[in-house]
């Protein structure tokens, strides 16, 4: 299957790419702000309220103060959000109601390329999100230069993840409110368990082994560890994780949705 | 180059339904070919195959004598596409639907921008080209999806129920500049419900229904062949009439309250009948295509 995919996908895919892209133009000052005040809500709200109950959390052998420990997280919890919901609500809007693909599909582009386009598109604001994030937190002085810049690219790879599996619903769900269920039963969890708010190993051991097939642990740890420049091998697990994850559902989300539309 | 389009069995099928029933026809480069047929004939999934969004069941498919399973990316960069839906981008303005289009025929912005405003012009659009697309008009918006299909400089148009659900002024505008991209020679497929507009615009055309091809010719031949040149349609006929009719051998459709007689020699005939046995309205008028549409699909209501 993948070789009949890929020999479907020229170049031509950024086409779709533009297209969302003159589109978000449009938008951009107000697409920009929830990176730009998410971070200090939580900052403040973490940081000043929580944080006092909480004090301190072991973070690779020393105790840091909570902010600091749950900001990567935010970053992480942005790449997710940002690739999984244009890649469901905002192509589905665009698949369905606008006819936007069915339109693109009269011109030479394939609906492998419509699909990598909205996908590449999706991961391209996971990475605007997490820019303008770590501009944010760096005036915190949360985040380790220049390893914290390895977050730019894992952004990308973290939206394609995610952005591939929210494609792969928008090829499944009959109707738009159905995507309330995969939000209630895989983006919540995960924005909550995935060593996110607290670290992994305070939950059971039958969780935390749970808690390793969510992509978003692994997104998480290795956001952490890049604001705190921790760097070791064992992170190419978690990269490669996400990797896989995504060779995955990219091939899926394309062959659910060749399904849906191709009659 | 003869053929523009050659289907030779050309087959679709959706689990047990057959849309597409195995047909053949040729279309000849330069003409206007109308594809007929009531609601669920299988004009659209026969269009749909032929630019490039539907695979095919079975059967062969050249366009400008490429196999569409081998050619489909040359073959889609020079069609052009009216599709049956006013699927344009809702999200960008009037000039930025033709001009974002464009990009997906990898034509540059400086081309694509001047060949939108001259469509734009074409279509008497361009007082609107920074609107958004859902303030125009229904009549508007079909101008603006056949001016998309135009910015590639297609070789062919394939224009899908192009005047569905248009007021008579757009309508007639629209099939003004049929007429003149088919006088610069540009080869058209069309499909429509509108019997004038198929009369008015198509060299040859073929009626559908049930997925086979009925009859293909020329408009006036289809007239001629499987009408005559006239009609007598008379309102609250009486058995007499129809015992006449009987009688004398001639071919007339009954339903109900009212006849339709087909007659070759016609004006001594009309003059007899309207004499010996009109109570109501008995008039004589010159066939059309939609008598021989219906003689051929029937009367009844679909789907």
């Amino acid at each position: 299957m993948m070789k009949k995919i890929s020999a479907r996908i020229s170049r031509r895919y950024i086409r779709v790419w533009q297209r969302n892209l003159t589109v978000y133009r449009k938008t951009w000052k107000i697409s920009f702000l929830p990176p730009l005040l998410e971070p200090l809500f939580y900052i403040l709200a973490f940081g000043v309220g929580l944080g006092a109950l909480v004090g301190k959390v072991a973070y690779h052998n020393s105790e840091i103060p909570y902010v600091r420990f749950i900001a990567p997280a935010l970053i992480a919890v942005n790449i997710m959000y940002n690739a999984f919901f244009e890649n469901t609500f905002a192509s589905f809007v665009r698949m369905y109601y606008q006819k936007t693909f069915d339109a693109i599909l009269a011109t030479p582009l394939t609906l492998e390329e419509i699909i990598t386009g909205e996908i590449v598109w999706g991961a391209t604001k996971s990475v605007i999100a997490s820019f303008v994030m770590i501009v944010v937190i760096s005036f915190f002085g949360f985040i380790t230069y220049p390893h914290g810049l390895l977050i730019i690219p894992l952004a990308l790879l973290g939206g394609i993840a995610f952005g591939s599996i929210g494609m792969f619903f928008t090829g499944i769900v009959p109707r738009i409110d159905i995507f309330n269920l995969p939000i209630f039963l895989f983006i919540t969890p995960m924005f909550l368990f995935s060593g996110t708010f607290f670290p992994i190993e305070n939950l059971p051991f039958w969780a935390q082994k749970l808690a390793f097939v969510l992509p978003l642990t692994h997104l998480v740890k290795l956001t952490r560890s890049f604001s705190f420049g921790v760097m070791d091998f064992d992170l190419l697990w978690n990269v490669g994780y996400l990797l896989l994850f995504s060779l995955v559902f990219f091939p899926l989300a394309i062959f659910v949705m060749h399904r849906r539309l191709i009659k | 180059m003869q053929y523009i389009i050659e289907a030779e069995g050309l087959k679709k099928t959706f689990d047990d339904f057959v849309a597409v029933d195995s047909i053949s026809f040729q279309v000849r480069n330069g003409e206007c070919f109308g594809i007929l047929g009531p609601n669920g004939a299988g004009k659209t999934s026969t269009v749909r195959m032929i630019y490039g969004f539907s695979p095919l069941t079975g059967g062969k498919l050249k366009v400008f004598g490429l196999d569409i399973t081998k050619g489909f990316r040359t073959i889609k960069s020079r069609v052009g596409v009216c599709q049956q839906e006013n699927n344009l981008d809702p999200d960008l303005s009037v000039l930025q639907n033709l001009e974002v289009y464009a990009r997906y025929f990898d034509i540059s912005h400086k081309k694509a921008h001047r060949k939108a405003k001259e469509l734009l012009k074409f279509m008497a659009l361009e007082h609107r080209e920074k609107d958004k697309v859902n303030e125009l008009s229904g009549g508007m918006m079909r101008r603006l999806v056949f001016a998309r299909a135009l910015i590639n400089d297609p070789d062919l148009l394939i224009l899908d129920e192009p005047t569905t659900g248009l007021d008579p002024q757009s309508r007639h505008q629209v099939w003004e500049r049929m007429e003149e991209l088919r006088s610069m020679g540009l080869s058209i497929l069309l499909t429509t419900h509108y019997m004038d507009e198929a009369s008015r615009l198509c060299d040859r055309l073929i009626i559908m229904d049930h997925g086979r091809i009925l009859v293909l010719d020329k408009p006036n031949e289809l007239i001629r062949e499987h009408i005559g040149n006239n009609i007598i349609e008379v309102d609250e006929p009486t058995n007499e009439l129809r015992t006449y009719l009987q009688s004398e051998r001639l071919a007339y459709e009954d339903m109900g309250h009212r006849l339709i007689i087909y007659s070759e020699e016609s004006s001594n005939l009309f003059q007899y009948i309207s004499d010996t046995y009109c109570n109501e309205g008995c008039i004589l008028r010159m066939a059309t295509l939609e008598d021989v549409f219906l003689k051929l699909t029937g009367r009844d209501l679909r789907e």
